[in-house]
């Protein structure tokens, strides 16, 4: 299959990069080694959109930080994903701190981050009531947001599907050549070229820069845990709380999520295996403890669920993105080494580098692009007319499927069908979140299963979780399906 | 909006003999909600046998039990809405509900009798580092995968706590092939009953790793093992004393929560020990018109006990719709200390109960030859030797009215040594 | 004169309880803190048995396997047998509860009969 683009990778990164392709009158595609979009880092993050202030100024990071922190409320209301300027806080619990939290202010304002302040007192404690009374200033940071990573990258998938770009899953890239005037890409699903590839690897980035004769680059995961706690405690803070980098360490967050629980972490531990995903048992004590600095009521017992995430950390002096052409290799665009900011930088980061490719193949912009994705049904979020309007008129949006969350078999349906669409029991979570809720898929998971296998005509013994081996190994007793 | 005297919120056990319970004792406009397919709740699934030796003096299975309650539900010829979930009930006993068949609708009750069971206690809650491969089920989703929907979850099976479901699934699955590797329990008995204990792991040479716990998990697409540790005093695993045990799947029966999302939202107050409603000798909850009973109200080993409980819940309520609830006003409140977890009902009307009153409870640690007291105002009234008394099964008293006397406030259960 | 251990699930003390057996018979019970103990090992040491509950397939039915049990219990050692016998059996929605789908399995005397409603699909 011959295509004028091919992306590597459908993480954030990957999938901006491909809305931003849709725009352009060129054949696009994304080949994704795992079984669904937003599988790596993009998935297992804080899930914040940083409003700046953090990246030194002159970076590639603070740049693109800002632009896509300026982009993202619009992007996300094109495309209905969960998202809330609620703010962020940086809290300095010691005096002799301030100069260090003032500094934070001027590198925010130097890289163009608009509205922060340093508060302190009443002013904290109505930001946030339940912050600790040791935090004796913080810095405010009302651009701030947080929103829910994974719609974001489906929401962007989804528009780069209906304007033309076709997304390969199970089809990790193993090799890549320079043939005449274009890249030859092997997967286990087949030979791909392109005359423009975009490595949007995450964290095997490098190992495709390296393939294509640039300049070794060497990432290692860094490792990030997390916890997630429970809705009912969910009101106990309403905006993202950093600490301020100190002697007790760099801190841990304390943030809402746009679902209505609260995120814990993330830890930091450097990892040699790429796809160390494991929790461990230091990891987790440590964080609730460290939390509990900035917010005291935290309390214990109430985690939903522990997961960690891999930051694609490049191993090298200078702390930056490594974007763009790469010496050597015509119509290659690197996007390595990009972890925190990078959710944040992603709709800016997608702009650049599709524009990158429609200048090197000069594309003309598509005639018949269309903004947005189609409707996404939420249910809990709706009126009881509008909700009784659309039970009505189908009635699979009547049947609860995941009771914790409120998910109908209507929206469990509606994230298969959709393109790209749900075929594990995790896409269907990660789309819906059925199975995301206390009982953690305790109930709905065989219904699942069950509607899983009827939409994609697949045999409930060949289902998986998150692509890779069956759930179940065998039916109780073989010829009992009729 | 329709209206109904008397609406139950789910139609398991519980359910289904609180809507007899209310019918014998005079209601007319009974609905039973129940968001699964069929009646039955949890029953369903629970294949095994050992139901109803209190109830019908015989052992039955779990699908034939709750079938006898089902006959008499229709019988009486009292409606069963499936395929209905209640999203919301408002402290004015307004249910907002769910089906495919008369997809979203309110309903006012007359009274309202929670019967929403209990959950069980997810992998997320126990942080259990490593990693999050496929294979890793709470034991009452493996076996509704098994039983109803007939799939087999795995092949090398361990278990992690020897709660009843637990325990009836290691020999579940070895009757269908599967090898099970063992059951831990962070405790030093199990918490399940001995009988289970004997005949679902003894019969087929099933270790119980007792003081044990897994302390990891391994395998990134499928489960490949689990770290299994020595617990010590401090119930903390030990260092050094780790064992790796290599399985596809592993099932944690690790505890049952009452589920009470709806009850919250009714704004009835909780139970912080039981997770259940508190409520009354008539198992009223703290907002009037809205009764509890069953696993939603205190988890129980029995089902028996369940149905016995939800009985005398649908009578009161249908009491309640006929105006017929006289109440002194006078609380006398029932707890439990020193060993005892906690009392249900938290407290009764001297007045109004009835002569004799079963109270449940469980105790907090197994004891052995103690005794169990009952104190009214500081005065033993009661002091019973038990030969054993453990966490896993529930304990009973008969609270008798004459204890009470004219101006008790407090009952108080507690074990004492001597 | 042969002896054995058994665990006694009479109560939740589960007393461990030393059985003497002579031709077959009990002849002594040590372990046991009360009388239940010694008729529990009584039954349990000369002649332990099970009844098996599982499913077999269906066809036609809302479900793909409906629940069965032996009646009456089937002798400890053979339940593996049973089980064998149960793989092979076939219901035909609509089954109700108390229908028998297999007489003498396994040569055990004991009856396989369903314990749940399956309607026909």
């Amino acid at each position: 299959m011959v295509y004028d683009v091919i992306v590597i990778g459908a993480g954030v990164v990957g999938c901006a990069t491909a809305m931003e392709l849709g725009r352009l009158d060129v054949k696009a595609a994304v080949l994704e080694r795992d079984d669904d979009v937003c599988t790596g880092a993009s998935k297992a993050n804080s899930a914040i959109v940083h409003a700046g202030f953090d990246p030194v100024p002159g970076t590639l990071m603070a740049k693109y930080n800002v632009l896509g922190s300026r982009k993202m409320r619009a992007l996300c209301r094109e495309l209905d994903v969960p998202f809330n300027m609620c703010g962020s806080l940086v809290l300095c619990f010691d005096r002799e701190d301030m100069p260090r939290l003032q500094a934070l202010l001027d590198r925010g304002v130097t890289n163009g981050v608009e509205g922060l302040r340093i508060v302190e007192g009443e002013e904290l404690r109505a930001l946030e009531p339940n912050v600790s009374p040791e935090a004796v200033a913080a810095l405010w940071a009302p651009t701030s947001a947080i929103l829910c990573p994974f719609e974001l990258t489906a929401a962007m998938a989804e528009n780069a599907a209906r304007n033309g770009v076709a997304f390969f899953f199970n089809s990790g890239v193993t090799g890549i050549e320079r043939r005449e005037d274009r890249w030859v890409l092997t997967t286990p699903a087949g030979v791909f070229e392109a005359r423009a590839v975009v490595n949007a690897a995450g964290i095997c980035s490098d190992e495709l820069h390296n393939a294509v004769g640039g300049a070794p680059l060497t990432i290692r995961g860094r490792r990030g845990e997390y916890c997630l706690l429970d809705r009912k405690v969910g009101s106990l803070v309403r905006t993202t709380i950093f600490q301020l980098p100190g002697r007790l360490g760099k801190g841990v967050l304390v943030s809402p999520t746009v679902h209505g629980n609260i995120i814990v972490g993330p830890t930091a531990d450097d990892v040699d295996d790429k796809r160390a995903t494991e929790t461990t048992a230091k990891g987790i004590s440590s964080l609730l403890s460290a939390a509990r600095r900035s917010v005291p009521s935290l309390p214990r017992g109430k985690t939903v669920t522990s997961f960690a995430g891999l930051r694609a950390h490049l191993v090298r002096e200078e702390h930056d993105f490594v974007l763009g052409p790469v010496d050597g290799a015509p119509g290659f665009f690197d996007a390595v080494g990009i972890e925190s900011p990078g959710l944040t930088a992603a709709p800016a980061l997608g702009e650049y580098l599709a524009g990158l490719c429609g200048n090197y193949l000069n594309a003309a912009p598509r005639g018949d692009y269309r903004p947005g994705r189609d409707r996404v049904v939420r249910l809990r979020e709706m009126s009881f007319e509008e909700r009784a309007a659309l039970v009505a008129e189908n009635p699979a949006y009547g049947q609860i499927v995941c009771r914790c969350e409120g998910v109908t078999e209507g929206e469990i349906v509606d994230a298969i069908r959709r393109s790209p669409g749900a075929r594990s029991v995790d896409g269907v979570k990660r789309r819906t979140r059925a199975g995301m809720g206390r009982c953690q898929g305790g109930f709905c998971l065989p219904r699942v299963l069950e509607i899983l296998s009827r939409e994609l005509g697949v045999p409930m013994t060949e289902l998986t979780k998150d692509g890779g081996a069956p759930l179940l190994t065998g039916s109780l007793r073989e010829e009992g399906e009729a | 909006m329709t209206t109904h005297d008397i609406v139950i919120v789910g139609a398991g056990p519980a359910g289904l003999a609180a809507a007899i319970g209310a019918r014998e004792a005079g209601a007319q406009d009974i609905l039973l909600l129940e968001r699964d397919g069929e009646p039955g709740g949890i029953l369903n699934q629970c294949i095994h046998n050992g139901f109803g030796l209190h109830t019908f003096n015989e052992e039955l299975t779990g699908p034939e039990y709750a079938r006898r309650y089902i006959d008499r539900v229709n019988e009486l010829g009292i409606p069963i809405q499936t395929g209905t979930t209640v999203l919301d009930i408002s402290p004015d006993r307004v249910l907002t509900c769910t089906s495919r068949e008369n997809g979203f609708e309110q309903i006012r009750a007359g009274a309202v009798i929670l019967c929403m069971g209990c959950r069980e206690r997810p992998r997320g809650a126990m942080d259990i580092p490593g990693s999050r491969p496929a294979g890793i089920y709470s034991a009452g989703t493996a076996q509704r995968l098994m039983n109803i929907d007939g799939f087999m979850p795995g092949k090398e099976v361990f278990i992690m706590g020897s709660g009843n479901i637990g325990l009836i699934m290691a020999r579940r699955l070895t009757l269908e092939g599967a090898v099970v590797k063992g059951v831990c329990n962070r405790s030093a008995y199990s918490s399940g009953l001995k009988r289970n204990v004997v005949q679902c792991l003894d019969d087929f040479g099933i270790p119980l790793m007792v003081r044990h716990t897994v302390t990891e998990i391994h395998g990134r697409d499928r489960l490949e093992g689990v770290t299994v540790s020595e617990v010590g005093e401090d119930k903390k695993p030990i260092p050094g004393t780790e064992q790796y045990i290599s399985c596809d799947t592993l099932l944690f029966s690790v505890g049952l929560l009452p589920e009470n999302e709806l009850s919250e939202q009714a704004g009835v107050e909780l139970d912080a020990v039981t997770g259940g409603p508190t409520v009354d000798d008539r198992l009223a909850t703290s907002v009037p018109g809205v009764f509890a009973c069953g696993n939603v109200l205190h988890v129980h080993d029995l089902v028996d006990f369940v149905s016995e409980e939800a009985a005398r819940a649908g009578a009161a309520a249908a009491r309640f719709v006929r105006g017929e609830t006289v109440s002194s006003g006078r609380r006398v409140s029932l707890r439990g200390r020193n060993g005892v977890r906690y009392s249900v009902p938290q407290s009764v009307d001297p007045d109004t109960m009835p002569e004799e009153l079963t109270v449940r409870f469980r105790v907090a640690d197994q004891y052995l030859g103690c005794y169990l007291s009952c104190y009214v105002d500081g005065v033993r009234v009661s002091h019973k030797k038990k030969r054993i008394m453990t966490p896993g099964e529930m304990e009973a008293f008969v609270l008798r009215r004459e204890m009470l006397g004219n101006d008790a406030r407090e009952v108080v259960f507690c074990v004492e040594e001597a | 004169m042969a002896q054995l251990e058994l665990t006694c699930i009479r109560c939740p003390m589960g007393c461990t309880l030393r059985v003497t057996l002579e031709i077959g018979a009990v002849t002594a019970v040590e372990g046991n803190r009360c009388r239940r103990g010694a008729e529990y090992a009584a039954t349990e040491a000369v002649h332990p048995v099970r009844t098996v509950t599982t499913s077999v397939r269906a066809v036609g039915g809302t479900r793909p396997v409906v629940s069965v049990k032996t009646v009456p219990e089937v002798p400890k050692d053979r339940i593996f047998d049973v089980m064998a016998a149960i793989r092979g059996l076939t219901a035909t929605a609509p089954v109700h509860i108390g229908d028998v789908l297999l007489r003498d399995a396994a040569g055990t005397g004991a009856s396989i009969v369903v314990t749940a409603e399956l309607e026909k699909r």
